[in-house]
């Protein structure tokens, strides 16, 4: 498990690597990067209404399939169910990713590092202690 | 195809793993496999994120700074070395208020999250800043009511007995409306102190709503607030406009809302006591005295010899066992009675623990095979068929005034009908009250008896016994 746990880790720091070396990433120097801004040609704006109806749609579709698949859980296994789907809220590190990249100052730098560093302690922490827990459930 | 159109199609595969991690948790066998999913699909959306990145600041017009990266690499090991030591050192027991600290921590992540996308956007729409307010109202919430919980359980001094708030709902309801105004100016004017104005009276509020809820409702807060960190993460999904968010918080969100509709069904209460600290009064009931006036007790060696002729015993654990760390002796117990041909079985109330399925947890850790932990809907029916009932640490979740005294405070409640069984034996340190605070007419029925023993030495005297009466 231990292994396991390295090879995520070492598997999301080599992505952050990546993507600190895409062609897109500002130099260090400070000059702009130089590819343009792939904008699709299709591309259509959406008015607010819009956007905010497709995101409804998908947040409500999203509680239904949630309520569907979590009744079939039995009881036997509601703990673990709880800190596998605390690890799924955990999720907002993907915001927390965005924020850090995207800060242009101080502040916003130390609150997204703050966000990820919760958010992560959230999702290591929930998968594995889920982990910990179903094993005891394996048949012997 | 470039990276830019695979981004949200990464996403989309991380919710679609995330579904199928919960589809799998509904078996033992495939549970294990549906959470390594759930971090597999974790890790491509984090992958997928950190080439969001550059998308959105390209899409701005500037490029990402690479010290950020830096930063954000230091924050994901950081966080990930915290979580993992305390995932691998937690006891068993300590689980509730575990899971309860990390609720908090995610809806603490939302609540920054929000904030710095909102400090980062200069033109959000309308649903955006709705968004944002809500982000902060429930994570902040989220974050300190964890935070209360997590102390309760953990039985820290400060946290012992709820402080004192005088007329504290009209302090509550005053809170919220506060709150509310101040997500409104948040809203009408995209004010960065409106946000952390309506962050903070949501931190006080989170704080005053748990500060007043008692220990057996623990159950139902830990599955409330576990609704909230997802319902946090969906509200910050909608701020930032992000799907995954909003899919996996609304997943989140709905298997906390059916764990505490189950729960507050289990005690028979309502989700407006709990959570307003109600304790359902009850009428006059008979005194202990007089409930307590044909309590037999007995030995174990009297107890072994009852056992000897059993054919079915069904075994009725509570916290208290967990609390006396008496599992594995009652693992061998189990094993004991199985070696002389006899059926065991464990009859599990849905909150014997501190949080859902929590006994569960605590048995499989002791190496109770999954197959005997029985449900209590599955085994009331059966307990006219069972020999002898092994009562162990448990209370209000075996008391026939449930069924019988429509004026008790836990009338209506479903309880493990023991008293069925051919005989009860009930181990247990004396005869104070569980939580409810009330006499149980079940240890004075005639066909018990209790055995009176702090719950491991009792259980271990017990195997000692039989073992010594089947020689």
């Amino acid at each position: 498990m231990r292994n396991l746990l390295l090879l995520l880790i070492g598997g999301v720091l080599v992505l952050v690597f990546c993507a600190a070396n895409s062609p897109y990433v500002l130099a260090q120097d400070g000059a702009a990067a130089s590819t343009p801004v792939a904008t699709s040609p299709t591309e259509k704006e959406f008015s607010p209404v819009q956007s905010l109806a497709a995101s409804l749609t998908i947040f409500v579709l999203a509680v239904f399939v949630g309520f569907e698949v979590i009744t079939k859980v039995p009881p036997t296994l509601h703990t673990p169910l709880m800190s596998g789907s605390n690890a799924i809220s955990g999720i907002t590190i993907v915001g927390a990713i965005v924020v850090t990249g995207l800060s242009r100052d101080v502040i916003t730098s130390g609150v997204g590092l703050l966000a990820v560093m919760l958010a992560m302690v959230n999702v290591v922490g929930g998968f594995l202690v889920t982990h910990r827990m179903l094993n005891m459930f394996r048949r012997k | 195809m470039d990276i830019q159109s695979l981004i949200p199609l990464m996403y989309l595969v991380a919710s679609v793993l995330f579904i199928f991690g919960l589809k799998k948790m509904g078996h033992p066998r495939t549970a294990v496999q549906g959470n390594l999913l759930g971090a597999l699909g974790m890790l491509l959306a984090i992958g997928a994120a950190l080439f969001d990145v550059n998308m959105q600041a390209l899409a701005a017009g500037f490029g990402v700074d690479r010290t950020h990266y830096v930063l954000i690499a230091i924050g994901i090991v950081v966080g990930s070395v915290i979580g993992a030591v305390m995932a691998q050192r937690v006891q068993m027991t300590a689980m509730p208020q575990m899971v309860a600290l990390f609720n908090g921590l995610g809806g603490a992540a939302s609540v920054l999250v929000a904030g710095g996308a909102m400090a980062q956007d200069a033109t959000p729409t309308i649903t955006e800043l709705v968004a944002t307010a809500a982000s902060a109202i429930i994570g902040a919430v989220t974050f300190w009511g964890s935070l209360v919980a997590y102390g309760k359980l953990q039985e820290l001094t400060w946290f012992k007995r709820p402080y004192p708030v005088p007329a504290g709902q009209l302090v509550n309801a005053l809170l919220a409306l506060l709150t509310l105004a101040a997500s409104a100016w948040l809203v009408a004017e995209n004010s960065l102190p409106a946000y952390i104005v309506t962050a903070l009276l949501a931190s006080v509020l989170g704080v005053l709503l748990v500060n007043p809820i008692g220990g057996a409702d623990m159950p139902v807060v830990i599955a409330l607030l576990n609704s909230y960190s997802g319902l946090a993460a969906s509200a910050t999904g909608f701020a930032i406009e992000n799907n995954v968010l909003i899919i996996s918080g609304a997943l989140v969100g709905a298997s906390g809302i059916i764990l505490t509709q189950l729960m507050c069904r289990a005690m028979n209460r309502s989700l407006t006591h709990v959570l307003f600290g109600v304790m359902d009064a009850g009428g006059a009931s008979a005194s202990t005295d007089e409930v307590y006036a044909t309590v037999r007790s007995t030995t174990p060696d009297d107890v072994a010899m009852i056992l000897d002729g059993a054919q079915r015993v069904v075994i009725v654990p509570g916290y208290g066992l967990a609390v006396a760390q008496a599992q594995h002796a009652v693992r061998t117990l189990q094993r004991v009675l199985e070696d002389r041909g006899c059926t065991v079985e464990y009859a599990i109330h849905p909150v014997a623990g501190r949080m859902p399925g929590h006994m569960n947890v605590l048995l499989a850790e002791a190496d109770v095979p999954y197959e005997q932990l029985k449900e209590m809907d599955e085994i009331n029916p059966t307990m006219s068929n069972v020999d002898v009932a092994i009562v162990i640490g448990a209370n209000d979740v075996v008391n026939p005034v449930a069924r019988t005294d429509p004026k008790s405070p836990i009338a209506g409640m479903p309880i493990i009908d023991v008293d069925k069984a051919k005989t009860v034996i009930v181990l247990k340190r004396s005869l104070s009250p569980g939580f409810a605070g009330i006499p149980n007419p079940l240890f004075a029925a005639p066909n018990t008896l209790m055995l009176f023993a702090d719950g491991q030495k009792g259980v271990l005297e017990l195997n000692a016994a039989i073992r010594e009466a089947s020689k």
